[in-house]
């Protein structure tokens, strides 16, 4: 074989063709985090208006008869954290060769992501407003509800992971189920943190 | 710009500082809405000042090929439609003469800048390889230890790309005559003379003569 030929030998399937410049799954990522911002964007534009216009009819936000359970969400805003902790822990072990500790994370994870759902849906049910009560109240369920929508595919996901970890998929090489599941999880992590500061709180 | 959300160990990053953001943010709000809004609008702007000054160029990492045996010269080849030029071929002909000459050359896949943008390269790849092939055979047959490979569509880009893994003795970038180059025009020799410690030999093919 010749020495030029012997310098770039290449095993198995072909590399994958793409430019150095862009990759395709760091474009993928910029064009899904910014249809997600765009998506999110518009719910809070809605909210804002209303907030506006409304605060300068009453004087009071939210109007007269609602109260946001901050309290209640504060403690799920814990939870929620709390599981972004898990799940980079699952995602160090499987790193270190840590196949207990990937297991015990993504089961945490996972039942804390559930916790949160669950707590969220019983504070709908005693919050004493529904969607058809006034802007105030549609714009609220609309923000907490898109975020309700993306903590259940993100149960999903991290449902498919828990139960590929405890089946012995992934190694300290390959986990890259783990290193995307996780990205998505910590991005529902950081839009809750946004909705509940500007919801819940300002 | 670098995306924030690369590894799953950048995403957990950025939970904390949107914790550390808000936290601060909703401090200054309970004391004072116009003190919560300042803070707002420092936080954000010193988060827009970081992120555009990581968008600078960072400090290539050196990668060392393994250096050539003694007595063998290496030489990279850059072209694209011209690959298979009789100039080119005579250019490398004469290098190998009297000694073990090693030659790789790197076609660029040349596409528009919205395929490249979106990288729908396909066919772009697919013609520089029927050129690539085309010339190889030709080189073979000279009795040339030759390879090849496609490249970025940028050619400095390319050049770099192989100098990854090979290390030659020198660059020889086969270009169309002036006037008929976009690589000229762009000064693609120029700025290989200026960010490469090789010896650069520019050499000129005429198609059509």
């Amino acid at each position: 074989m010749s020495a030029a030929a012997e310098a770039h030998e290449h095993h198995g399937p072909p590399p994958v063709h793409y430019s150095s410049r862009v990759s395709p799954s760091v474009l993928g990522m910029f064009l899904f985090i910014a249809s997600e911002i765009m998506l999110f964007g518009a719910f809070f534009t809605v909210y804002f208006f209303d907030r506006v216009v409304n605060h300068g009819v009453g004087g009071h936000w939210p109007p007269d008869g609602f109260h946001r359970p901050a309290f209640v969400a504060g403690v799920n805003t814990l939870i929620l954290v709390t599981s972004s902790f898990t799940m980079h822990w699952a995602d160090t072990s499987i790193k270190k060769g840590n196949r207990a500790g990937l297991c015990a994370g993504m089961t945490l994870t996972f039942l804390l992501g559930l916790t949160f759902l669950l707590t969220q849906i019983i504070e709908y049910h005693r919050i004493g407003f529904n969607t058809s009560d006034t802007s105030f109240a549609a714009t609220f369920f609309g923000l907490t509800g898109l975020h309700g929508v993306h903590v259940f595919v993100g149960l999903t996901i991290l449902l498919v992971m828990t139960i590929r970890a405890f089946r012995g998929h992934f190694s300290p090489e390959h986990h890259h189920g783990i290193e995307i599941g996780g990205i998505y999880w910590h991005f529902v992590d950081v839009m809750w943190i946004v909705v509940y500061v500007t919801v819940y709180l300002l | 710009m670098r995306n924030p959300f690369r590894s799953e160990a950048d995403a957990f990053r950025f939970v904390w500082l949107t914790i550390g953001y808000f936290a601060l943010i909703v401090i200054g709000a309970v004391i004072s809405s116009w003190l919560g809004l300042a803070v707002f609008l420092v936080l954000t702007a010193a988060g827009i000042w970081l992120l555009v000054r990581r968008g600078e160029p960072e400090t290539p990492v050196a990668q060392t090929p393994a250096e050539s045996p003694a007595g063998e010269y290496r030489i990279l080849v850059v072209a694209n439609e011209t690959v298979g030029g009789p100039e080119l071929l005579s250019e490398i002909r004469t290098r190998s003469v009297g000694r073990k000459a090693v030659v790789l050359v790197v076609c660029p896949a040349l596409n528009s800048p919205l395929r490249r943008w979106v990288s729908d390269e396909d066919e772009a790849r697919a013609a520089a390889q029927a050129r690539l092939d085309q010339s190889l055979a030709s080189m073979h047959e000279s009795g040339l230890d030759v390879g090849g490979e496609i490249g970025d569509g940028d050619p400095i880009q390319a050049i770099e790309d192989a100098l990854r893994t090979f290390r030659p003795d020198e660059l020889i970038i086969s270009t169309h005559p002036v006037g008929r180059s976009q690589w000229l025009e762009r000064g693609v020799v120029e700025k290989a003379r200026e960010r490469f410690a090789l010896r650069v030999t520019h050499v000129v093919v005429d198609l059509d003569a």
